[in-house]
């Protein structure tokens, strides 16, 4: 028989075993999410793939053409663009959908308890499926240029699994936040647009003077960005560790942070929804 | 069996609302100032530091709970009753896990399933069958459980038509149904039920309460929170009465309602309905005094059903009353209008009242079933509502020799019915 103890401030020592307990609605929630969104339109998923595709070639024609800016190695400028497009598209869609969940979500948190964790993972998988579908672009583009993927390649779904943490700890911290208020969430749109600019999207990280590389490192996404050049460019594009375990040190904070966070607004979210 | 499932010890809960302090005279743009940089200052560090932030010059704490203590042994139908506002919500969140409490604890023992709402979390996009799927797995099923039930609840739902149809194109009772037949189906070892039935077809209802009192008598525990008493009466053994945040009575359910009602009575003042203040209308004429008698001058007694009564009802205004109107409604305690009486319909008041009088409303027998009845009453000139009072009395009707044959409806065929009508059976 399970005994379950409620009182203020209390904090349930099998939070994450719980979690593991309603694996099930993260499951059917992530699968509602991604019906309903194809139930909509057939044109918003559409316009998922283009979107990424169209700033690459955007990206392409001003960053190498006009700025005349090098490419990592002999790799096609488009390809190392999209290399970085797919995993800054991950992060900024799992960024967006997760830190308005809570607030999509409020009928549920005021009718039902489950641990609230759950409503801003599920919809890392919305985020997941549409990389997936661009996935196939890259694909195409790469028997397009003729570059063959090393072995490398296998490495990308741990860099796939930094994209998603890297989008959850600022996620998770602006939706809590969110709940209480509202204006939390025009920080997204303006975090999304400005990043895209400071990340090496358009242009390699290898473009930054040698002494800033550490510092720059410092936004997460650089080192997501270079860890999925790497996989998919191979040799072209060499991966500059201090950076990598700085960007990496740099998620875990924010994960770290946004959890932390996140669980201590948890139990009042139901009264402020 | 008689071991304690639910356990609340001194169980409080409080809500903290910001009021804005009123300013007087004028203000000026420093004051306003350095109060805006103050608060902002001290709001960014409570951001910072996680504390929750509130609107407003001075705080004020508002306890929904305060102080509920009770246990629940497995197997129990407890109906938590009160009025709006008493607290009852708040205790089944914080028993459903949804919002902790301020103070005190609770220790459950079990797995509750809480039903709050019907249909938490239905998609209107998705279809019924999706929405099955949906809905159970948030109120705690796993999917394998949905499926071995899947039949049983379309089943229930009476929507197997519709299955594939997205539940934005239902009518609102096939919705109702289709949350419910999902929830009738869960099988927690407690459940916590939250006025639910008050939507739905009054068949539907039936058959959810029916689906209810068997969960019950399944030896699981059911905490049920209604408006509708018969159903609570119905369905609970015992009953937990909360009066303003604090348990004001448990124990056996007839007991916990006749208190209850007690309490709700008590709360209408019938010595003073000329200065109540929660009164609508113009107020150029008053209503003073309202009373209730029989034929032989008895005043506020409980009545024999079958009874001519009498409303003597006082007023008051500045000047002659022109072109009145006194409209009389009884309610029973569902709020359902039952009888009304109406000077318009009959047509015998005078077309100018002096400015101060009584006026009398004779009824002929009143066909009333037993019961406590509230009374609306307004007071209308030229159309327009001069006073208003919603509750101004009750009136109690106890059971009689209505029908001349020394018999009376038992208490439980008195349910199903508001009036008592005269009748003989013949055979031909």
């Amino acid at each position: 028989m399970n005994e379950i103890i409620i009182e203020a401030g209390r904090t349930e020592k099998n939070y994450w075993a719980d979690i593991w307990r309603y694996r099930e609605l993260f499951i059917i929630l992530a699968w509602r999410d991604i019906s309903v969104r194809y139930k909509q339109t057939i044109i918003g998923v559409l316009w998922a793939i283009l979107r990424p595709f169209l700033t690459m070639i955007v990206f392409t024609v001003i960053f190498s053409r006009i700025a005349k800016l090098p490419s990592d190695g002999n790799a096609p400028y488009a390809l190392m663009v999209f290399a970085a497009m797919l995993p800054w598209s991950l992060f900024s869609n799992a960024l967006s959908e997760s830190s308005n969940s809570l607030i999509d979500n409020s009928n549920l948190i005021g009718k039902v308890y489950f641990p609230r964790l759950i409503i801003p993972s599920a919809t890392l998988v919305t985020a997941f499926l549409d990389f997936l579908i661009s996935f196939i672009i890259l694909a195409g583009m790469m028997v397009y240029y003729q570059f063959a993927p090393g072995w490398y390649m296998l490495l990308l779904p741990g860099f796939i699994i930094l994209a998603l943490l890297a989008s959850l700890g600022p996620g998770l911290w602006i939706t809590a936040l969110n709940v209480k208020y509202r204006d939390f969430r025009y920080i997204i749109p303006f975090v999304v647009q400005f990043g895209l600019y400071v990340s090496p999207v358009g242009f390699s990280s290898r473009v930054v003077p040698e002494q800033w590389r550490l510092l720059y490192s410092l936004n997460p996404m650089v080192g997501v960005i270079d860890g999925f050049r790497w996989c998919i460019l191979g040799v072209e594009s060499p991966v500059y560790w201090p950076g990598f375990l700085l960007s990496l040190a740099v998620i875990t904070l924010f994960l770290w942070l946004g959890i932390s966070r996140f669980r201590k607004m948890e139990k009042t979210f139901a009264d402020l929804i | 069996m008689s071991d304690i499932v639910i356990k609340a010890e001194k169980l409080g809960k409080k809500y903290i609302i910001g009021h804005q302090a009123e300013r007087r005279g004028y203000t000026a743009l420093r004051d306003v100032l350095m109060h805006n940089t103050r608060t902002m200052w001290n709001k960014t560090k409570d951001l910072i530091t996680g504390k929750p932030i509130i609107q407003g010059d001075s705080i004020e704490e508002v306890s929904a709970l305060k102080n509920v203590n009770f246990e629940i042994p497995r197997g129990e139908a407890v109906g938590i009753i009160g009025r709006n506002g008493a607290g009852k919500s708040t205790l089944l969140k914080i028993l459903s896990r949804i919002t902790e409490p301020s103070t005190g604890r609770v220790t459950i023992r079990g797995r509750v399933a809480s039903l709050l709402e019907v249909g938490t979390g239905f998609h209107p996009e998705l279809s019924g069958r999706e929405n099955i799927y949906l809905n159970g797995t948030i109120l705690g099923m796993t999917r394998k459980e949905i499926r071995s039930k899947f039949d049983e609840i379309v089943e229930f739902a009476e929507v197997k038509r519709y299955l594939d149809t997205p539940v934005k194109r239902y009518s609102s009772g096939m919705y109702v149904r289709l949350g419910f037949a999902v929830a009738a189906h869960l099988e927690p070892e407690i459940l916590v039920v939250d006025e639910v039935l008050a939507v739905g077809d009054v068949q539907f209802q039936k058959k959810c309460l029916g689906k209810m009192g068997d969960v019950a008598r399944e030896g699981r525990t059911v905490l049920f929170v209604s408006h509708n008493m018969a159903a609570v009466e119905n369905l609970c053994r015992t009953g937990i009465v909360l009066e303003k945040g604090e348990i004001g009575f448990k124990g056996r359910v007839t007991e916990a309602l006749k208190f209850y009602l007690n309490s709700v009575a008590e709360m209408i003042d019938t010595s003073n309905i000329g200065t109540r203040p929660d009164r609508r209308g113009e107020g150029q004429v008053r209503i003073t005094d309202i009373k209730i008698k029989d034929q032989e001058k008895n005043e506020n007694i409980p009545f024999p059903a079958g009874t001519k009564l009498f409303f003597e009802i006082d007023y008051k205004s500045g000047e002659n009353v022109k072109n009145p109107r006194v409209i009389i409604g009884l309610y029973d305690l569902m709020n359902v209008g039952v009888a009304r009486f109406d000077t318009e319909i009959t047509g015998d008041l005078i077309s100018v009242l002096p400015s101060s009088g009584r006026i009398t409303c004779s009824t002929e027998s009143a066909p009333l079933a037993p019961g406590r009845y509230f009374i609306n009453i307004a007071f209308l000139s030229n159309g327009v509502i001069q006073d208003y009072l919603v509750g101004a009395v009750y009136i109690d009707i106890i059971g009689s020799d209505y029908f001349n044959t020394g018999k009376f409806f038992n208490e439980s065929d008195l349910k199903l019915t508001k009036i008592l009508i005269k009748h003989e059976w013949s055979v031909s």
